[in-house]
């Protein structure tokens, strides 16, 4: 570990019009950590991820990647500056083909930035690459389909695909394994596994399974606010956890 | 470039190389005239339309001042021809259209900076708002625009790579010809760039870009520059063409024309706006000449195309390859077939009823003389009439039964074909 | 003076019409997102109705006629089209409307011809209001001001004491939240499309004979509504409504002002050249440029606020 923290947020704060949503977090992720934030459902935790990808801007508070602010970023200057986020609820590009997802997703860390003058069928490093990434996904079968059209499970997997193709250091996973079967879990966990190698790795996981089969660090936030921070098995034997989140997730 | 797109690009321009003599005037030993000003225009309209689409069908952009760029091309040529006239300005006529296209690029850079800014229907209201702008601007001030009279020129310049004068219409079709192949083949391969893919990605999820590293601020910015610069290309033409430009160029109705022919064509296929820029171009020279109910009948059929046919007709097209390669295309030639006759019926209901409606309020007061389908028709009797609403009628009630029925056969025939996929 | 006030009048009256469709627009375009291109073609289909039934019936009855027939278009317009082109995404709904456009205004050319209609201003309303240094203020003027300041109230008390008007502020300010909360999204957006094209038609009536009954006045209008909508900020009734007396006053005044920029500089001793295009730019007197200031002005706040003057959001 490098001893600066991959990122550190310091006292962030969000509000929609007068309601606190998130209620002042302190967090540090610490480089090459997979780090899972739990927590129930409405607690913050996606809205955590949008101000951390510069979705949102933050009420107050201060967020850093790798010691430099990235709070007052565009999400495009955040990504440019090495994280890479998915969402909760698949965001793809539905009408183009997995292969052009893909190779989307490649483009900018590659160096194309707004060219209009290299001509992508003759990119041959780029679309190699991009084949390479498809094939790790499983999903070379699929090479010329409308992304739309694909089955959710598969679309689970293009996402991470996508959110990882750029090369990214920082990888914010947000329920990558949300409405999955028993199965197609056990496949995401390997490939997420898989792609994440070396790479400094946030998700918000709800599967327990998953979080404690992955994670080196576990946060809970509730309401907005972290409870407990620690390694998975302090965050087992924590009581205040198991009141509040256990507590939370019966109501 | 493969092989296979080689060859339709290059049959194209073999195509419309040797078009105009097919239409050959024996009297006069040329081509024929009405066929190559024919052509001609269909050559500008492409370079419109296929670069509209650069802004509709590639980036998901509904622009209504597209004109402004090809007017201002068209503007500024005429000065640039009259400047190389007075033998101020050292360019060929062949090369007229580039400096056309770097006017239009020009106005492009200007506006885009402020239209795409926003996206969706924001940016609709402000390109509407541009478009007005300079069509008003192009009314008010006589220097640049020439006011009504609009600004003319003579564009035998005696200035030509290839040593033509430009004094008959076929010389002027050829350059037209080349522009559009040049134009047009660059407006493809810009497809296949970095650029014209994230306009496509921002198209369908501007988010997603821009977790990626992209800003689909600018990636809109430069699609509408250089969608700009193509207009730009397309008004030279019209200039060189027409020797005046006049503030219908720069007008509303030739933006929404370019609307038109990227829509009905097909936004979503390249050859889609080429197909459209076509079908206009031949309509509006049949239709508009026998009737001046023209608006309406555009009106209906850009509002069928987007309740039923939103791909257009390169879409309607599209949709049988699935069918035609599974060999299941026969089972629709018998539904095809019983939609004819009431598909008629309606369509000559509908314009019976719609020219003796604009005859008696219209045509009438202008002393004309009605003729429908060819013969003379007098609106004052009830026959013509009643004709035409029994035709309306019948062919609507029988054209939903016809249609229920095709698409019965549509869906089974569709169903078996993805089953089998 | 005299001409300061009797503009200042003028401008009041014409920004409250263009406020009159602005409204509609605006929330049509607030709650559903759809942008609809034949808000002028409704106005000018108001105008219509209200010559006719002022021949047939009289000036009175088509105050209330007119706006409904033009609401109940509106609805039809709603129910059988935009429902239907809903699913084929945003750009379908704006052509649906812009297909609208040619059929209405086409239509209205084969009912009543090219020529301006004889829609005139009713008998008891012809009369100078009162007379200010010897220039007359028509009561019809008058009577404008009443119904659009009619107009702005009972939409106020709509918005604020209905059920469907706290679900349209609602949707104004957070587009989408309306069908979470399960309301019947459907007829609301019925209600609201009618509610605009009703009020479209209302502005037609007294419009119709306040500018004329022709088939140019859609085209002459909807432009300028548009700039007013996207000027005031889209999403914001507040802003919609600043910006159409804004632009009243500015289309009105720029017509009595004769000066230009080059007579600004001229005290400062610079004189423009009068044979380029500069020049020309800069001597036109401002009353031969009125058409040109709106969108000038529209172009011009796009730039520096991009949301217009009270936006509350981009698209
Ligand atoms: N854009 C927004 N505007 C207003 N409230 C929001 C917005 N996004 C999220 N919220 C609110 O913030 C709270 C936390 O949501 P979220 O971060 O999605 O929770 P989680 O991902 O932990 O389930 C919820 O109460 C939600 O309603
Ligand atoms: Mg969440």
């Amino acid at each position: 570990m490098t001893g600066m923290p991959a990122i550190r947020l310091a006292d962030v704060r969000k509000n929609f019009g007068a309601t606190e949503i998130i209620r002042g977090v302190s967090l540090d992720v610490a480089g090459g950590e997979r780090h899972a934030i739990i927590g129930p459902n409405g607690a913050g935790k996606t809205t955590l991820f949008n101000l951390i990808s510069g979705r949102f801007p933050i009420t107050a508070g201060s967020i850093e990647l790798r010691g430099q602010r990235i709070d007052a970023l565009p999400p495009q200057r955040i990504n440019r500056l090495g994280l890479s986020r998915s969402f909760q609820i698949t965001s793809i590009f539905p009408r183009l083909t997995v292969f052009e997802n893909l190779r989307c997703a490649l483009l900018w860390s590659r160096g194309y930035r707004y060219s209009f003058w290299h001509l992508l069928p003759r990119a041959r490093a780029l679309n190699e690459a991009t084949e390479a990434l498809l094939r790790d996904l499983n999903l070379a079968e699929r090479h010329d389909l409308p992304a739309g059209l694909l089955s959710y499970a598969e679309q689970r997997a293009l996402e991470i695909g996508m959110t990882v193709a750029g090369g990214a250091s920082v990888i914010l996973l947000d329920e990558p394994t949300a409405g999955m079967s028993h199965s197609e879990t056990e496949y995401a966990v390997a490939l997420i596994r898989r792609v994440t190698e070396g790479k400094t790795l946030l998700m918000v996981e709800h599967d327990m399974r998953v979080v404690f089969d992955l994670a080196d660090t576990i946060t809970v936030l509730v309401y907005g606010r972290v409870i407990a921070s620690g390694p998975p098995s302090a965050i087992r034997a924590d009581r205040a956890v198991q009141e509040a989140y256990l507590g939370a997730m019966a109501a | 470039m493969t092989r296979r797109s080689a060859i339709i690009w290059l049959t194209l321009l073999a195509v419309a190389i040797v078009l105009p003599w097919l239409f050959y005037d024996f009297a006069h030993h040329r081509p024929a005239g009405f066929v190559i000003s024919m052509l001609s225009q269909m050559g500008m309209m492409i370079i419109l339309a296929l670069s509209y689409n650069m802004l509709l069908g590639q980036a998901g952009l509904f622009s209504l001042c597209h004109a402004t760029f090809f007017g201002f091309g068209g503007y500024s040529t005429i000065h640039f021809l009259n400047a190389a006239g007075a033998g101020e300005l050292p360019v060929p006529t062949e090369l007229m259209p580039l400096l056309a296209g770097l006017s239009g690029l020009g106005l492009a850079i200007v506006f885009g900076a402020m239209a795409t800014k926003q996206r969706a229907t924001a940016f609709a209201m402000i390109t509407l708002g541009i478009g007005e702008l300079v069509a008003t601007a192009a009314l008010m001030f006589h220097h640049f625009f020439g006011g009504e009279g609009g600004v003319s020129t003579d564009r035998m310049i005696d200035q030509s790579l290839f040593g033509l004068s430009y004094a008959s219409g076929i010389q002027v079709y050829y350059l037209i010809v080349g522009w559009t192949f040049v134009a047009a083949l660059l407006m493809w391969l810009q497809t296949m760039t970095p650029l014209g893919r994230m306009a496509n990605a921002c198209r369908d999820n501007f988010e997603r870009a821009q977790f990626m590293g992209y800003d689909p601020r600018i990636v809109r910015f430069l699609q509408f520059c250089l969608a700009g610069f193509f207009a730009g290309i397309g008004g030279g033409l019209y200039a060189i063409t027409y020797e005046i430009v006049t503030f219908d160029a720069v007008a509303a109705p030739l933006s929404a024309n370019a609307l038109l022919m990227a829509y009905i064509g097909g936004n979503m296929v390249f050859v889609g706006p080429v197909l459209g820029a076509v079908l206009i171009t031949l309509l509006q020279s049949g239709v508009s000449l026998m009737s001046n109910s023209w608006l309406i009948y555009v009106g209906v059929l850009f509002i069928a195309m987007v309740t039923f046919a939103p791909a257009g007709i390169t879409g309607i097209i599209m949709a049988h390859g699935p069918v035609w390669r599974a060999g299941r295309l026969s089972r629709l030639i018998l539904p095809y077939l019983r939609l004819v006759v009431p598909g008629i019926a309606t369509v000559a209901g509908f314009v019976g009823m719609v020219e003796l409606l604009s005859f008696l309020t219209i045509g009438a007061a202008a002393g004309k003389h009605l003729v429908l389908f060819g013969s003379p028709i007098d609106a004052n009797t009830a026959a013509p009439w009643a004709i035409a609403i029994v035709l309306l009628v019948v062919g609507t009630v029988w054209l939903r039964f016809e249609a229920r029925y095709f698409a019965r056969v549509w869906e089974s025939v569709a169903g078996s074909v993805e089953a089998r996929a | 003076m005299e001409v300061l006030l009797v503009s200042l009048l003028n401008g009041l009256v014409y920004g409250m019409l263009l406020f009159m469709l602005a409204s509609g627009l605006t929330l049509i375009f607030s709650m559903m997102g759809v942008l609809n291109f034949a808000h002028g073609s409704i106005y000018m289909l108001g105008a219509y109705f209200a010559y006719e039934s002022t021949r047939w019936i009289g000036f009175w009855s088509a105050l209330l006629i007119a706006p409904l027939l033009c609401g109940a278009i509106g609805a039809a317009i709603e129910i059988w089209g935009l429902r239907r082109v809903h699913h084929n995404g945003h750009i379908a709904e704006l052509l649906f409307t812009f297909g609208l456009v040619f059929i209405i205004g086409r239509s209205v050319q084969m009912a009543w011809g090219m020529l301006p209609m004889p829609y005139r201003v009713p008998a008891s309303l012809d009369f100078p209001l009162f007379t200010l240094y010897g220039l007359q203020f028509p009561a019809y003027r008058g009577f404008m001001l009443l119904i659009s300041a009619g107009m702005l109230g009972g939409i106020w008390l709509l918005l604020k004491r209905t059920r469907v008007g706290m679900i349209i502020q609602a949707a104004l300010t957070h587009p989408g939240m309306t069908a979470a909360l399960g309301h019947n999204v459907p007829l609301v957006f019925t209600i609201v499309f009618a509610g605009g094209c009703f009020l479209a038609g209302l502005a037609g009536v007294i419009g119709g004979n306040y500018q004329s009954t022709e088939p140019g006045i859609a085209d002459a209008m909807g432009p300028i509504v548009f700039v007013v909508v996207v000027f005031g900020g889209l999403g914001s009734l507040a802003g919609c409504f600043i910006a159409s007396i804004i632009m009243g006053m500015v289309v009105t005044f720029s017509v009595v002002i004769d000066a230009s920029i080059a007579d600004l500089l001229r005290p400062i001793g610079i004189v423009p050249r009068s044979d380029d295009l500069l020049g020309e730019i800069l001597t036109v007197p401002v009353a031969r440029i009125g058409a040109l200031l709106p969108l000038l002005m529209m172009v011009l706040i796009l730039f520096f606020r991009p949301r217009g003057l009270l936006g509350t959001r981009d698209t």
